[in-house]
């Protein structure tokens, strides 16, 4: 298969992946019964009442996780290419890759020197 | 089997000669395609379901579903209909939109997966040449939709449930690709029919035991699984971010859960175990079917008595964990292994050209990979003994002390 045909075939999947959950939900709909009343939509229903906007900024933490998270994510998408290639360069391409992770590493030790990664 | 693909190949200029559309006859060939690719995962999940029932069932000393068809075969099929004929509720405050989506998304972005897994050497979706990229990105797709269903469902409990299923699916990304760089590093391929193949003459799992254990526990926390199933921890969130869903939609969020688990295994034999590899596969690439599915049940089955096993962490112990260690662990573990590759290499230790998928050219390879991972292995156990016995000493010492002069109480 060519180049157009495999992606052509990625971008059908995708149209199917998209109906085949749509497809119980659309029977579920046809067949399900419908007795909504306000009680039973209100929010964690029989349960304990909520107090407050649910919808509010939250601890910092999971933020600062975020942030190394995409220092990283970034860092792993170069290395790809480079162990990609890796079997057919010789040892300089291996200085190039040292260099480059002890960056990443850099990037971890100065994260968890400076307590991001404490869960307080 | 194989005129069963060679139908699928030859249907296209069949139908041209019959006077179709060409465009037209092309896309029918894939649509058939897709869909035989597709029914694996949506009628697999059906089993899977099953298995784990009855396999927590087992270790949880219950016998599990056995009324509705033979070994209870058929208890998901009515849990289905049951769950297509009840009420659907979406609760008033709810965001209509980003709610009825989510459910459709983390589906999705599980059988989208299915796309690149090889069955056999010639039956797979599309050999993209990027696959383990694919697979990766198509990953992380599910972790939104988990975010989309805690926001939208305007419930502190699924909020919170939420937040914490994006900090662990995000933070165990790190090392699980961090772990998949090696086999791509000796492979030299994304592809993941070309993994499969450069295994052929020894599996991946043997080459790079920490590598593979970095990714099966990596993708035990990307699944939401055993220890690591913070995501909808009961006795704290109630439920986590599906607490609002009811009928079909809980139901798709279940599902694909299910196929996610299986297909994380599935993908751990692909890159590490030599997927559909195994005597006589060349001559009926049929049989590939039955080695992968053979191999996956094998690493498949543990993973669910884990599951039903061991307790949940704490979920500072979990970012730590990952952070603190897996992390580290893996940086380390490629830059030894690529140390270790390109050492080989220059004293040509690596099978010679045509000779890659014979075993015992790939032997002298594989005793220099696996001694630096021998040697890691036993680092680390050595630094975690000694990080261990430090605190428990360090507890033991602040134990004595209080013992020793006891903090003024209230009464004196």
């Amino acid at each position: 298969m060519n180049l157009i045909n495999e992606w052509a075939f990625i971008g059908v999947f995708l149209a199917v992946a998209w109906v085949l959950p749509v497809l119980p939900l659309v029977v579920s709909w046809v067949f399900r019964p419908r007795k909504p009343n306000a009680l039973k939509l209100a929010t964690y229903e029989s349960g304990v009442e909520t107090v407050g906007d649910t919808w509010v900024q939250f601890k910092v933490q999971y933020y600062i996780y975020g942030l190394v998270f995409l220092i990283f994510d970034v860092e792993l998408i170069f290395l790809f290419p480079w162990a990609l290639a890796y079997n057919q360069l010789d040892f300089f391409a291996f200085g190039a890759g040292l260099l480059f992770i002890f960056l990443l590493a850099d990037a971890l030790i100065y994260a968890w020197r400076k307590n991001a990664l404490e869960w307080t | 089997m194989e005129q069963c693909i060679n139908v699928i190949e030859t249907l296209a200029p069949c139908l041209v000669a019959s006077g179709t559309d060409p465009g037209l006859a092309q896309f029918i060939s894939i649509l058939l395609g897709v869909l035989l690719v597709t029914i694996f995962p949506l009628g697999g999940v059906i089993i899977f379901i099953w298995i784990e029932r009855k396999i927590a069932a087992r270790v949880q000393d219950r016998v599990g579903p056995n009324r509705v068809g033979p070994y209870g075969l058929f208890q998901n099929v009515a849990d289905a209909l049951k769950l297509i004929t009840k009420e659907d509720i979406t609760p008033a405050a709810a965001d209509r939109l980003i709610y009825n989506f989510a459910p459709i998304v983390a589906t999705l972005s599980v059988i989208m997966i299915w796309a690149v897994i090889p069955f056999s050497p010639v039956h797979i979706g599309v050999d993209l040449s990027i696959g383990v990229l694919y697979f990766v990105a198509i990953g992380s797709i599910g972790t939104l939709a988990f975010m989309m269903a805690g926001w939208a469902s305007n419930n502190k409990y699924a909020l919170l449930g939420a937040f914490r299923v994006v900090a662990q699916l995000v933070s165990y990304e790190i090392p699980m690709v961090l772990a998949l760089l090696v086999p791509v590093l000796i492979a030299g391929t994304l592809s993941m029919q070309e993994m499969v193949q450069a295994q052929l003459g020894m599996w991946f799992v043997v080459m790079m035991p920490l590598s593979a254990l970095i990714f099966y526990i990596s993708n035990l926390a990307e699944t939401g699984r055993a220890p690591f199933d913070l995501l909808e921890a009961e006795s704290e969130l109630v439920a986590g971010y599906n607490i609002e869903y009811s009928g079909m939609k809980f139901g798709l969020f279940m599902a694909s859960e299910f196929i996610h688990a299986f297909t994380a295994n599935a993908l751990f034999v692909v890159i590490f175990m030599g997927g559909w590899a195994g005597p006589g596969v060349e001559q009926f690439p049929a049989l590939g079917f039955v080695y992968f599915l053979g191999k996956t049940m094998l690493i498949y089955i543990p993973s669910l008595i884990l599951r039903a096993t061991v307790p949940r962490v704490r979920i500072d112990q979990m970012m730590n964990f990952n952070w603190k260690f897996l992390v580290p662990l893996s940086i380390i573990n490629v830059l030894v292994m690529a140390f270790l590759f390109k050492v080989a290499q220059v004293l040509s230790l690596t099978p010679p050209p045509g000779l890659e998928t014979d075993f015992i050219a790939n032997l002298p390879l594989t005793a220099v990979l696996l001694a630096g991972n021998i040697v890691m292995i036993i680092g680390v156990l050595t630094v975690l003994r000694n990080t261990g016995r430090r605190e428990r000493l360090e507890a033991e010492a602040r134990r004595a002390d209080d013992v020793r002069a006891p903090a003024p109480t209230m009464g004196r």
